[in-house]
C-alpha cells in the first residue's frame, strides 16, 4: 500500500485548487470564509487579522479597540531599540528583509519589547485583578515564566525602570482604551495604575498597556507576543528606509563614545607598519 | 506616580552616565590603525588563532590550547552541521533558496530558528544546565543519585541530553566520543556523571539513552564553559550544514524544494460560511 502523503494541518487554511493547476489555488478560505470572495470586500485589515489569530471575526468594538491598539503600537519611534536596529539596517544598504528581521530580533527582547508584553501577560494570567498578587508579582518579576533561556529578567514587566513619571503617551493611550471594549483589565489597569507603579518601582509603560489591551482582547500570551511583534513593524520599515536615504554619513556612530579600559596601545608590530606606511 | 526627588535622581542616573558613553573592556576599532578584542591587539597578538579559537576568547576572555580549539570545532563539525534540508532549521535555508532570497537573509532565519525547543539552542540550554544541576546533586549525596535522576524525569517528564526524537540511538556519540579518547577528555566529572544517567536511566521504563546534546553539554561543562557560554559558542555551531541548504536550493529550479499541492492541507477547521 501507498504511503500516504505528509499534510500541513490547518485550522486556519484551506484551500481549492485551480482546475489547471493543482498547486495554484481557485479559492482561499481562512476559518471558514472565502478569502478572496467575500472577505476582501467586507472586512477591515484588522479584523481579517483577528479572525486569523483568534478563528472567529472581532465584535465591531473589539475591532476598534483592536486597531486603536494597533496604531498606538505601529511606530515607537527612531529611538526604540527594535526601530534603531531596523535603522542600522537602513544605513549600511542592508536588504528590507535584513531591517525588518533586526526590528524583530530586536523588539522581541523583554526591556521594552514582546517578550516583555508576553511576561506581562503572564502577570494577568497569574494576578488577575488582586492587587495583593500583583504586588508580588511585580516586586518578585517572573523571571523565566515562559522560557528559562531568556536573560534574567531585571525589572517589572509592563513598567519602566528608567522612568520618572508615566509619559503622556501611554497614558493618553490607557485613557482611550480604557473607555474602549473590551476593557476589563484596562480599566482596572487605569483604576490602580498608581498603586502598581509603586510596586514595580517605575511607571507604566506602553508594553505594559499593550499586555492589558491583548488580553482583554482574549489574545493567548503567545498570540500576544506574536501580535505585539507584528504590530511594530511598519514604523520600523518607514524608518529603515527613511536612513537608507539619508545614508550612514547621517546618522549616528557615537565617534567620541566608546571609552575602552583595557587598551594595551598601539604594539611594536602596529607602530612599525605605520610608520612604513608614513614613510612610503 | 509622584516620584521621590531623591529616587528621580537615581532612575535616571543609569541613562545620563550612559549617554554618548560606552565603558567596555571588550574592543574597539581604531580605524586604519588597528583593533582591540578583549585587551589583546587582534593584528599581533591574536593574529595566529584558528577562528573558533577567537570566537571562544570572544565569549569567555579566556584561550584556549590547540587541544581545546579541537575539541570544540568536533563538537561543532561532528554533531550539528548535517546538509539534510528536511530537517527544520536547514529547511528554512533551503525554502529561502527556492524562493530567491538572499543567502545571508536564509542562513540568519536559520540560525534563529535553531533556538528551538526540541533540538538546538533550548535544549542545549536545558542539557548544560541540567549536566551542571546533576553534578552538584552527585557530589552533594553520591549514594542517592538514581533517585535524584528518576525524580527528575518523573517531576519534568523530559531529561534534556536524553532521549530523542524519531530514532533511539545518536549516531554521533561514537565519533565524537573517538575524539575525546584521542584528546584526552575521557575522564571527566561531566563526562562520567552523563553515562551513568545513562545508566540509571536504561534501567528505566523508558529506557532512554544519553543524545548528542547531552554529550556535548557536558564536555563543555568539563572545559569550564558556563550555561551562557555555552549557549553562546553553539549559535553558529549548525552554519556547516545550514548554508549549503541554501546553496543547493538557489542552485536548483526556483520553486522546487518540495512544492505543496492546494489538497496538500488537511484543513481542520470551521465550515465554510458568510461573512455577512
Amino acid at each position: 500500500m501507498a504511503k500516504e502523503k505528509d499534510v500541513i494541518h490547518s485550522r486556519i487554511w484551506s484551500e481549492e485548487p485551480e482546475a489547471d493547476n493543482p498547486f495554484a489555488a481557485a479559492r482561499c478560505f481562512c476559518a471558514g470564509y472565502d478569502v478572496y470572495g467575500e472577505v476582501i470586500h467586507k472586512a477591515s485589515w484588522i479584523e481579517y487579522v483577528y479572525l486569523m489569530f483568534r478563528g472567529e471575526r472581532p465584535e465591531s468594538a473589539q475591532a476598534k479597540q483592536f486597531e486603536r491598539l494597533a496604531i498606538a503600537l505601529a511606530n515607537p519611534g527612531p529611538r526604540d531599540h527594535s526601530v534603531r536596529a531596523a535603522m542600522n539596517g537602513g544605513v549600511g544598504g542592508s536588504t528590507s528583509a535584513a531591517c525588518l528581521m533586526a526590528a524583530l530580533g530586536v523588539g522581541a527582547g523583554q526591556f521594552g519589547g514582546a517578550h516583555e508584553v508576553a511576561l506581562a501577560m503572564y502577570c494577568w494570567e497569574q494576578c488577575a485583578q488582586d492587587l495583593a498578587q500583583w504586588r508580588e508579582c511585580l516586586q518578585s518579576p517572573p523571571s523565566g515564566a515562559l522560557g528559562e533561556f531568556w536573560p534574567d529578567l531585571e525589572h517589572a514587566p509592563g513598567f519602566d525602570p528608567y522612568g520618572q513619571s508615566c509619559p503622556t503617551p501611554v497614558l493618553q493611550t490607557l485613557e482611550l482604551l480604557a473607555a474602549g471594549k473590551p476593557s476589563t483589565r484596562l480599566r482596572w489597569l487605569s483604576e490602580h495604575r498608581e498603586e502598581l507603579e509603586a510596586d514595580a518601582d517605575g511607571p507604566l509603560a506602553m508594553t505594559g498597556v499593550a499586555a492589558a489591551a491583548l488580553a482583554d482582547l482574549e489574545f493567548s500570551i503567545e498570540q500576544g507576543e506574536m501580535v505585539f511583534l507584528l504590530l511594530r513593524l511598519p514604523g520600523a520599515a518607514a524608518h529603515a528606509l527613511e536612513q537608507r536615504k539619508f545614508g550612514w554619513r547621517r546618522y549616528p556612530f557615537f565617534s567620541d563614545g566608546l571609552h575602552l579600559s583595557n587598551d594595551p596601545g598601539p604594539t611594536t608590530t602596529a607602530k612599525t607598519e605605520n610608520e612604513h606606511e608614513t614613510e612610503a | 506616580m509622584k516620584p521621590k526627588p531623591e529616587h528621580t535622581t537615581q532612575r535616571l542616573k543609569t541613562l545620563l552616565h550612559c549617554e554618548d558613553n560606552l565603558e567596555t573592556d571588550l574592543g574597539a576599532w581604531f580605524p586604519g590603525e588597528r583593533v582591540v578584542f578583549r585587551g589583546k591587539d587582534l593584528f599581533s597578538e591574536l593574529n595566529d588563532l584558528p577562528w573558533m579559537s577567537l570566537l571562544l576568547y570572544g565569549i569567555t576572555g579566556r584561550l584556549i590550547n590547540s587541544k581545546q580549539n579541537r575539541l570544540f570545532e568536533s563538537i561543532w563539525a561532528l554533531c550539528v552541521s548535517y546538509p539534510d534540508p528536511r530537517l527544520w532549521n536547514n529547511r528554512v535555508a533551503a525554502l529561502a533558496g527556492t524562493a530567491r532570497s538572499t543567502g545571508a537573509l536564509g542562513v540568519a532565519a536559520a540560525t534563529a530558528v535553531t533556538e528551538a525547543k526540541i533540538y538546538g539552542g533550548q535544549a542545549n540550554f536545558g542539557a548544560i544546565e541540567f549536566v551542571k544541576h546533576a553534578l552538584n546533586s552527585y557530589q552533594r549525596d553520591p549514594g542517592n543519585f538514581a533517585n535524584f535522576v528518576n525524580d527528575e524525569l518523573k517531576t519534568k517528564r523530559v531529561i534534556p541530553g536524553f532521549g530523542r526524537p524519531i530514532v533511539a540511538n545518536d549516531e554521533r556519540i561514537p565519533p565524537l566520543m573517538r575524539v575525546v579518547t584521542e584528546l584526552g577528555y575521557q575522564d571527566e566529572p561531566h563526562l562520567n556523571l552523563v553515562f551513568e544517567v545513562e545508566r540509571i536511566l536504561l534501567e528505566g521504563r523508558k529506557r532512554m539513552r544519553m543524545n548528542i546534546t547531552g554529550l556535548a553539554a557536558a564536555l563543555a561543562a568539563d572545559q569550564g564553559l558556563t550555561t551562557q557560554e555555552y549557549s553562546a559558542y553553539l549559535i553558529h555551531a549548525f552554519g556547516a550544514g545550514i548554508v549549503p541548504c541554501y546553496l543547493n536550493a538557489v542552485e536548483t529550479t526556483a520553486g522546487s524544494f518540495f512544492p505543496l499541492r492546494c489538497d496538500r492541507i488537511q484543513y481542520e477547521g470551521q465550515e465554510t460560511r458568510k461573512w455577512a
